[in-house]
């Protein structure tokens, strides 16, 4: 909300000389964040200066110059008269205009300088509306006359045209809808600043152009409220005024005082009676339609559209109404969709005579909806969603009829009506020592009486409690605590100490919560990076890693990327290709993170959602939580490039599969989980290069090399290992009560078991023969080489597993030891077609 | 190497032998050496060792004079062989580490550099704050049920952050399911599921439909308060607020409240902070919000405001790390290179 400080200044005093700084700290301590500053940005000398003659030159480039002889002030042989040249030809002989002489800066900035131009020395600037940031007029200089003003030659026109004025702009909350206006922000700077406040709803000035509620009933303009399909029981219509200004002169010009306030406030000037609407929105915070009532068929009714009915708003779009949107209707149908935009057909034009004022109070929820569904926020929907004052109606329209009159040359007709059904803010209880309890400072009695009283309440006392009446601008003030925050606020919640609660013991981190950080820590210590992708995915992107359904976005940012994240490889494989991209060639990259994982054939999402402020029984909790898709915690890594730098001494190491399955041993130690390693299938793995990994007889997760062909497609290097667990499953089956066995300090004896088996046959199987095989004195089986070539068929490999052997009770004798041996190599050439290599 | 032969044993022929053997040993140079000079002078057919093996033959009368004559003499030159031998198998050593001495400015690293994401770093240690406290972590799922979302916490069916610009809805829309837009949602659940009181913060990734620019992303975190329990006041948050800014900021930090409006809290406070140790100075920064929980989420959990009462607050993880540690670009954070991480480590 942009607040022109002159305009403050009408209802609260302020010092002369306040900075706009010390004006936002003042909101700021009352609740209102700062946003911005605005200003002119004319600075230096602009004086009105008077055309005295011009010399029409037309130049080669087709143009016509005028040369002009400017007066801009002065008496006898102090006379200053200026030669500036002017490409505009919208003015005569004797035109008083604005002259920034040498010196001054327009906005832009736009310094000003006696320059050559056309060959001659402009001497200064003749302005145009918009040079002065008064508007978008440009089509010629700014014509004093145009505004109805005859000024001195000489005169400072900055301060004439209000350009020396300010504004400061604030952030206004949700609930203090009563702020869009200087009527409510002035209030709140008096809270601040503890200065004296003016409403200018009460403003005596306003007593004469009242309506007249004596006049009777040939007085009252027809207007009909009727709403049969209220919203969650709201009648659209809380309040609704309405006045007739006859004889207004839609040629006159919009003072510059009001042009430069609205200029600052950030609205268009667009012609006098508009503008006079504007205006008095902005000071009284009601939203202010005006009618060309002559266009107007009959009364008025505010109702609900009828299914079907068009209406042209005041933008030129034919809109279909919605059953639901309250409009504003005469004889002839809607013209006017109520409280968000009016019609094009009564619009207030360069002809417009007679002005039917409409100041109206409507359902907030109503005009939300309305607004949201036609896509049309507006400065007047913006009120109506938060709130505005339902007795202001009155007031509002009064002082339009007060600025028709005065400014526009109209007269105030007896004719009007005025309706009022609003709910005004309920009186609260607020019980003996509440506030205290809520908020830890000690008020006194009287503190919390002047706070309410402060900001418009009525506080009488009841038997141990106040009893606390809102204003009627004040439909946010619905309960006690509302009414804490309000005395919190104004006596400043500097006043409140810092003391630390005291919290039960607590038990700490959950086990999956301390293990989640163990497998992130184990892997970075391992050397791998963690990063977190975004859960958007395209429909290739979770068909290549999963398949069944995924959850789907109805509004993505990007239409081509509505899924959410079956699996967190898509996500790592985008951030690897960007560092690629970037020059990073050796990539560790891993990802901790939720997936979504529907199950097929079930219908996510619940029914009605539970009504009003009472806790959901426990079967609508559950049915709400049933209908939520299970979303595990998953890990994923993702390895390019090399595993080991190239350095002296060594050569590069690839990243390969190993890298992912070392990586699958990382976890599982951070788990305490016992993964083994099978072959697997994976349609975007390597055939070859694709394992399994499962706990017991559950499958936990995938590890390999990315199919090339992909690889290329996604823009990465042929060789890129992935690997992904299903981190939910693995905490739930890792070890919880760890049973030490007693340490054998026995001598060992070790053994080389050399076993020629078909090349296709899995190690692992051999190794889990060879460790059954050998029974309970073999201590650990490693498997060290994997020899293929000469000496050897060609569809065989030599696997050598290096044994060690224990006893708990003796020293073992070599004999015992290639016993156990011999064992082995016979389960495992019985189970695996092994043969010993000698 | 020459060896004369001895014939008998004699003064002489020990002192030869002696002396010969002494020469050898003080001759040697290294291992090879040494083991030539030990089967030359210590060995079976050393001098020495024949002079021994002809004591059998010499009279009775000599035999121990002759004995203690050759076994002094075998004596001397055992001793002086192992001073040798010590000296040489160190010299070899010595020589050996010589060779194998190294340039350890250019021994290569076979660690890769891994690291955390601040991010997640910040979290921890912020939850930790709270863990220290006897506060406990609580946890919900990102993608909400619109109740738990928006009605529990108070917003109003018509609220504007329902509508679609904001918030990410799953298709279908009347499934009534969305992408969490804050951490509130676990306030909610915290009071549902846990016996009074509750003590707990959440911290977790939340999701609103902002593009990605240099100070907004669609995916971000947060960390949220929760204290429920009776005689709780608005001090308590301060001093809670306080606690944790003087745990991340270091113990000039302070805390400072401005009146705020939020749905879920009233009174309701925007939260700064004092940042002591600010690059460029010390300054205020805007934090997070703040405020007493609303009667209204306590009713919808079943708890009675008139009995129980306290506080919530909630701050961006995106944002303390913008302000903590000096960043700009929130691009950084999202985009997964590693040097981004990298540049941390394991530490933030």
């Amino acid at each position: 909300m942009r607040l022109p400080v002159s305009w403050l200044r009408e209802f609260v005093t302020l010092p002369d000389d306040v900075t706009a700084e010390q004006l936002l700290a003042d909101f700021v301590r009352v609740g209102f964040e700062e946003e911005d500053i605005h200003t002119f940005g004319v600075s230096g000398p602009v004086v009105v200066g008077q055309v005295l003659e011009f010399t029409p030159e037309p130049q080669t480039n087709g143009k016509t110059i005028n040369w002009c002889q400017v007066d801009v002030g002065g008496q006898g042989e102090e006379r200053d008269i200026r030669g500036i040249v002017c490409g505009a030809h919208n003015f005569v002989v004797g035109d008083k205009v604005v002259v920034s002489l040498p010196g001054a800066i327009l906005p832009g900035p736009f310094p000003i300088a006696a320059r050559k131009t056309y060959g001659h020395v402009s001497d200064g600037m003749i302005a145009s509306a918009r040079e002065l940031g008064l508007g978008e007029e440009h089509d010629g200089i700014l014509r004093l006359a145009t505004l109805g003003l005859d000024p001195a030659v000489g005169t400072d026109a900055s301060a004439l045209l209000g350009l020396d004025d300010f504004a400061v702009e604030i952030n206004v909350t949700p609930d203090r809808g009563y702020a869009f206006s200087i009527r409510g922000a002035a209030r709140e700077l008096s809270h601040s600043t503890g200065a004296s406040y003016r409403d200018p709803a009460e403003s005596p000035a306003l007593d004469r152009y009242a309506r007249n509620p004596s006049a009777g009933p040939a007085a009252e303009f027809p207007v009909a409220i009727d709403d049969r399909a209220p919203i969650r029981g709201n009648v659209g219509a809380f309040a609704f005024t309405t006045r007739v200004v006859r004889n207004v002169d839609p040629t006159l010009p919009t003072p510059p005082w009001m042009v430069s306030r609205l200029a600052l406030a950030g609205i268009r000037s667009i012609s006098l009676i508009v503008d006079i609407t504007n205006y008095v929105m902005w000071e009284l915070g009601q939203p202010i339609h005006g009618y060309d009532l002559d266009k107007v068929v009959g009364g008025l009714v505010v109702r609900r559209a009828a299914p079907g009915e068009k209406l042209v708003t005041l933008d030129n779009q034919t809109r279909t109404l919605d059953p639901e949107d309250l409009v504003i209707a005469d004889d002839s149908g809607a013209i006017g969709l109520a409280g968000v935009m009016g019609g094009a057909a009564t619009e207030i034009g360069s002809t417009t005579h007679n002005v039917l004022v409409e100041a109206g109070n409507f359902d907030p929820t109503s005009v939300a909806r309305t607004a949201r569904r036609h896509k049309l926020p507006s400065e007047a929907s913006k009120r109506y969603e938060r709130g505005v004052d339902p007795l202001v109606t009155e007031p509002a329209s009064a002082r339009v009829v007060q600025l028709l009159v005065e400014l526009a040359g109209g007269t105030a007709d007896e004719l009007g009506s005025s309706w009022l059904a609003a709910k005004l803010p309920s009186a609260i209880e607020l019980p003996d020592g509440f506030v205290s309890r809520l908020i830890g400072v000690d008020y006194s009695d009287a503190e919390i009486i002047d706070s309410l009283e402060l900001i418009g309440a009525r506080v009488e006392a009841g038997a141990g409690e106040l009893i606390v009446t809102p204003p009627s601008w004040r439909p946010d003030l619905t309960d006690r605590a509302t009414l804490v925050e309000e005395v919190a606020r104004i006596i400043g919640y500097d006043r409140i100490p810092a003391v630390l609660p005291v919290a039960p013991p607590g038990r700490g981190l959950t086990r999956s919560q301390r293990l989640r950080r163990s497998v992130s820590n184990a892997l970075a210590a391992a050397g791998t990076t963690e990063v977190l992708s975004y859960p958007f995915l395209s429909r290739k992107q979770i068909d290549e890693f999963s398949d069944g359904q995924a959850i789907a976005l109805a509004n993505p940012l990007d239409a081509e990327a509505p899924f959410l994240r079956k699996s967190l490889l898509p996500g790592l494989l985008e951030i690897a290709r960007r560092n690629l991209s970037r020059g990073l060639t050796d990539l560790a990259l891993f990802e901790v993170g939720v997936v979504f994982l529907p199950e097929d054939g079930v219908t996510y999402g619940s029914g009605p959602l539970p009504v009003g402020d009472a806790r959901p029984s426990d079967s609508k909790l559950a049915e709400l939580n049933g209908g939520i898709p299970p979303q595990p915690w998953h890990v994923a890594a993702v390895f390019t490039g090399d595993a080991v730098a190239k350095q002296p001494g060594l050569g590069a190491v690839p990243a390969g599969i190993a890298d992912a399955l070392s990586a699958v041993d990382q976890v599982a130690a951070a788990l305490a989980v016992d993964v083994r390693v099978a072959r697997g299938v994976h349609p975007s793995l390597h055939p070859g290069r694709t394992a399994e990994l499962w706990v017991g007889d559950r499958s936990v997760g995938f590890a390999g090399e990315l199919l090339p062909v992909l690889a290329h497609e996604l823009d990465l290097p042929r060789v890129v290992a992935v690997v992904e667990l299903d981190l939910d499953v693995l905490i739930e089956l890792g070890r919880v009560d760890a049973s030490a066995t007693p340490i054998n300090t026995m001598p060992a004896a070790t053994q080389d078991l050399s076993l020629v088996v078909g090349s296709d046959v899995p190690a692992a199987d051999v190794l889990a023969s060879v460790i059954a095989g050998a029974g309970e004195l073999l201590e650990s089986a490693v498997l060290v080489d994997d020899y293929r070539g000469s000496g050897l068929g060609e569809h065989e490999k030599s696997l050598t597993f290096a044994l060690r052997f224990r006893a708990p009770d003796r020293t073992l004798t070599a004999a015992e030891a290639t016993d156990s041996k011999k064992a082995a190599a016979a389960l495992a050439a019985s189970r695996n077609g092994a043969t010993v290599r000698e | 190497m020459l060896v004369s032969e001895p014939t008998e044993i004699t003064e002489q022929s020990v002192a030869t032998a002696v002396d010969g053997a002494l020469f050898a040993i003080s001759e040697v140079a290294n291992a090879a050496d040494l083991k030539a000079v030990r089967s030359a002078h210590t060995g079976e057919s050393s001098p020495l060792a024949r002079l021994n093996g002809m004591l059998r033959d010499v009279p009775n009368d000599q035999k121990a004079a002759l004995g203690k004559l050759v076994g002094q003499a075998r004596g001397r030159v055992n001793a002086a062989f192992a001073a040798r031998e010590a000296e040489v198998l160190v010299a070899e050593e010595n020589a050996r580490l010589e060779s194998e001495s190294i340039d350890v400015t250019a021994v290569g690293s076979r660690w890769r550099a891994g690291a955390r994401h601040p991010l997640s770093l910040l979290m921890e240690q912020m939850s930790d704050t709270f863990i220290g406290m006897g506060w406990e972590i609580a946890e919900g799922p990102e993608l909400e049920n619109e109740w738990f979302n928006f009605d529990a916490m108070n917003f109003d069916e018509d609220h504007p952050a329902r509508a679609m610009q904001d918030t990410f809805f799953i298709d279908p829309v009347d499934s009534h399911l969305v992408l969490r837009t804050h951490t509130s949602p676990v306030q909610i659940r915290s009071l549902l599921d846990r016996p009074l009181p509750v003590y707990v913060v959440a911290p977790g990734r939340v999701f609103r439909t902002d593009e990605l620019d240099a100070t907004h992303t669609p995916v971000f975190h947060q960390i949220e308060g929760l204290a429920i329990d009776k005689g709780l006041t608005m001090a308590h948050l301060r001093g809670t607020l306080e606690h944790l800014a003087r745990a991340m900021f270091g113990e000039d930090a302070q805390i400072r409240l401005r009146p705020n409006y939020f749905p879920f809290t009233e009174p309701s406070a925007e939260m700064d902070v004092w940042q002591p140790h600010a690059k460029g100075g010390a300054r205020w920064v805007e934090w997070g919000g703040c405020g007493m929980v609303n009667t209204n989420i306590l009713r919808a959990a079943g708890i009675d405001p008139d009995v129980y009462q306290g506080f919530a607050f909630g701050m961006g993880i995106e944002r303390t790390l913008q302000f903590r540690n000096d960043m700009n670009d929130m691009r950084d954070m999202v985009e997964g290179d590693v040097r981004f991480s990298q540049q941390f480590g394991m530490v933030v």
